[in-house]
């Protein structure tokens, strides 16, 4: 570092409130992002953004790290952020620059992660006209972020960002953008950091909860019988981690976790059941509709974990804390709803929750899981298969749970969106929070890699791995460039079958096997991989997964690419459609139930005159799933 | 389904009508009226909600006013007494035969003519929405050649106010402070 940057200048003489330095705009948009301890930016420079990237140049402790596409930077920010809980910074021009951002910013803000987007705007006596590049940034993400301004004035820019970082990370976190116009980071200003700490008016995040709610909700806990804890993102946000374990414990209470929910508690806890939902574990799904009592922890009662409303949890009563007041009541009504921060919240419970016996419960739970198990396709190597799993075909789930073993279960997991996510949630399972890094809310395809090369920067002393399908990492696959451009290592698992394989799981089961749009003519992707410089491994059968997932590991500098190349038609069991009752799963047959289904099959075969009759006529959505490969 | 009065009192900052506005929309909350002005403090603005809907729809309305950072006070006028008014300007048909019938209509109704030509009458006339639904429906079969109405504003009886103590206006944001409305 030079003697003279703008940084030392403005460490000495700023918050003195006297000589205060003068800066450039751009030059206090990077004193800031010092100063909030940013170390990396994600970005993509542009005409309305280049004074600040100017500036930059003067600010060697402020990584930027080029992307490919602006959806990239705001993907890498919030990878970034969620690996840590720090905040996430992405920085892009203005007009196409901003709107790549979009589908970063709406992904962040539905999954409540911080991030703060940097955008360049055209100049003040501009906006308005149409432009060149210009775009109506703050307008289009209104509805998609936490909060965001247009910095109209050099004087109320320190203090803009400042109050940017604030709301991005404090109470329920969330994406906040800064449009800044050009001559606002040309203008020169006296610099002066405020000190003073903020007060925003309108903004006060809750912390703990009042005594009454809490009193409400000891009695509806000693009161239960069947009680069951669904634990979201909002533990490991709130680092109420131990806190929900000493309350399961001590009240003997199991666990359900959402999707985001995962690492909120070790998933090798006795008291831990495992993902709720959609495509949750089946006996989890039962022990929440047959709970009469609901603690929904820092969760938001997503379409995708209730079901049909109208069923859910009929005979339970129902706690809800959450942070956010808007979720209380909004798409299930509670009994009891505390607002507040949850570390605060589990403790001001704990202090007084009573220990309780709940066998009964236990042993019932227990009787859904031994039938899950029988229906298990992903055993050991060496033990008795299930017949429904096809001769030597390598199926994605087998991946997944051979990755969480030859990794020690401690990676930290990114993925995409699909069939593969879900693999993720049911065979990886996480020990700590942060761990599992997935885009939940808005399901964005894409995310996967951008998101693990952010969330490898933010931790470079953990091992990442970008689980991803090939559809999804079709989408942002320019960011291998960016990988090796920066030598990131993270290590990225295609998922190959050749489909969209979420998509054709519905097509199905609901839409009569018309996989309309879902097959994909793929390119190699490890000669692709390899054209980017990067070291790649195809397997094609399961005793190579060990072999090349080693070998990935053990390259501790750059990317690396294995291309999982999977059965094609495998289903992600079980299986809630969507708007059902949440007990009223799809599952995959038992050993039992599938020799059975076969016979038919093979009896209705040899009636059939045509033989090739017999496959269309089998029936089509539920009736006939698990007759095929039931995998 | 009730009528609900809600009062906002939100930071006078550029775009807060959109975000209010943005979140009606988004959230789909069907809004009778809204009608926004300025306060006896130069940094805040008062508005003026109100919805037809159930309690429960309301109270949600109330949440997310409070989760736009701009949004300082809210409060659910329904739920205690208060003053309420609304303005309306109507332009009523009014020829030299039925004039003396239209004033006659006015005098009733405390309203006061504000503008005279020879084909019409400008009517100022203010009060609870009932009342001005009647004057309305009253003067109709003269003929309303057009009319505008400023939606309801209200204020707490006696003690009740918005709170906003402990707002301190930012001093370098004042400069940025416009006319934001």
């Amino acid at each position: 570092m030079s003697d003279d940057t703008a940084t030392d200048r403005a460490s000495e003489e700023a918050g003195t409130g006297t000589d205060a330095v003068v800066l450039t705009g751009a030059e206090i948009v990077c004193e800031c992002l010092l100063r909030e301890g940013v170390d990396i930016v994600f970005g993509y420079p542009g005409g309305a953004i280049l004074p600040t990237y100017d500036a930059l140049t003067k600010y060697p402790q402020l990584h930027h790290v080029l992307t490919r596409h602006e959806q990239g930077a705001s993907h890498m920010a919030d990878g970034y952020a969620r690996a840590t809980g720090k905040v996430g910074v992405a920085m892009a021009t203005s007009g196409p620059g901003a709107t790549n951002l979009v589908t970063g910013i709406a992904t962040a803000m539905m999954d409540s992660s911080p991030i703060v987007c940097i955008t360049g705007q055209v100049p003040t006596g501009a906006i308005g006209s149409d432009a060149f590049q210009e775009t109506d940034v703050t307008g289009i993400t209104l509805p998609i972020t936490k909060h965001n301004y247009l910095v109209t004035s050099i004087e109320e820019l320190p203090e803009v960002m400042r109050e940017a970082f604030h709301i991005a990370r404090t109470g329920r976190p969330g994406p906040v953008l800064v449009d800044i116009p050009k001559d606002v980071q040309i203008q020169e200003a006296e610099f002066v950091y405020p000190t003073e700490p903020i007060e925003l008016p309108g903004y006060s995040p809750p912390r703990a909860a009042r005594a009454r709610q809490v009193d409400g909700a000891l009695e509806l806990i000693r009161k239960s019988k069947r009680p069951i804890i669904l634990a979201g993102h909002g533990i490991s946000m709130a680092g109420a981690n131990r806190e929900l374990a000493q309350l399961a414990e001590k009240a003997q209470i199991p666990i359900a976790l959402t999707l985001l929910g995962k690492g909120a508690i070790s998933e090798h806890h006795p008291l831990c059941l495992g993902m709720m939902g959609m495509h949750g574990g089946a006996e989890v799904n039962h022990a929440i509709q047959e709970a009469d009592l609901l603690i929904a922890l820092g969760m938001r009662f997503d379409d995708r974990v209730t079901g049909n409303l109208a069923t859910y949890a009929r005979d339970s009563r129902k706690i809800h804390v959450d942070i956010d007041p808007s979720e209380i009541n909004k798409n299930v009504t509670v009994d009891v709803g505390i607002v507040g921060d949850l570390g605060e919240v589990l403790r001001q419970l704990l202090e007084r929750v009573e220990r309780r016996p709940n066998e009964a419960w236990f042993d019932r739970i227990a009787e859904w899981r031994a039938d899950s198990e029988l229906r298990e396709i992903v055993r050991p190597a060496d033990a008795p298969q299930h017949p429904a799993v096809p001769e030597g075909k390598l199926l994605g789930a087998q991946v997944i749970r051979d990755l969480f073993e030859f990794t020690g279960g401690e990676a930290i997991t990114v993925t995409d969106v699909g069939q593969h996510q879900m693999w993720e949630a049911q065979y990886y399972h996480h020990e700590r929070p942060h761990s599992l890094i997935t885009s939940g809310g808005l399901g964005t395809m894409g995310f996967g890699l951008p998101a693990a090369i952010g969330a490898k920067m933010s931790r470079p002393d953990q091992e990442v791995w970008a689980i991803v399908g090939d559809g999804g990492f079709q989408m942002t696959m320019m960011e291998l460039a960016t990988a090796v451009q920066e030598q990131v290592n993270v290590h990225i698992a295609i998922i190959n079958n050749g489909f969209l394989g979420m998509v054709r799981q519905w097509q199905e089961f609901f839409y009569e096997e018309r996989y309309n749009q879902t097959p994909m003519v793929n390119p190699d992707f490890c000669k692709l991989a390899e054209a980017y410089g990067i070291p790649t491994v195809r397997v094609t059968e399961r005793g190579q997964i060990e072999e090349a997932v080693n070998a990935s590991r053990a390259q501790t500098a750059g990317p690396t690419l294995i291309d999982f190349v999977v059965e094609k038609e495998e289903i992600v069991f079980p299986m809630v459609p969507a708007g059902a009752d949440l007990d009223d799963m799809i599952r995959r047959p038992t050993p039992a139930e599938f020799e059975r289904q076969q016979q038919e099959r093979a009896a209705a075969a040899e009636v059939v005159p045509e033989a090739e009759t017999a496959e269309s006529e089998a029936p089509a959505a539920t009736a006939a799933l698990g007759s095929r490969f039931g995998v | 389904m009730a009528k609900h009065i809600l009062a906002a009192l939100v930071e006078n900052r550029p775009g807060v009508l959109a975000r209010v506005a943005n979140l009606f929309r988004r959230r789909s909350f069907n809004i009778d009226s809204l009608s926004v002005g300025r306060t006896q403090r130069d940094e805040m603005s008062r508005m003026t909600i109100v919805m037809e809907s159930d309690s429960a729809e309301a109270d949600r309305l109330v949440k997310n006013l409070y989760k736009l950072v701009d949004v300082v006070h809210v409060d659910h006028l329904h739920s205690q007494p208060s003053v309420v008014r609304e303005m309306a300007l109507v332009k009523v048909r009014a020829s030299s035969e039925n004039r003396r019938e239209v004033i006659q209509l006015c005098d009733i109704f405390r309203a006061r003519i504000i503008d005279v030509s020879a084909e019409s009458l400008v009517v100022e006339i203010t009060g609870e929405e009932e009342k001005l639904e009647n004057f309305t429906e009253l003067v109709r079969p003269f003929g309303i050649v057009e009319m505008v109405r400023t939606g309801m504003i209200a204020l707490g009886r006696g003690g009740h106010t918005l709170k906003d103590e402990g707002f301190k206006p930012n001093r370098s944001r004042a400069a940025a402070r416009r006319n934001v409305l």
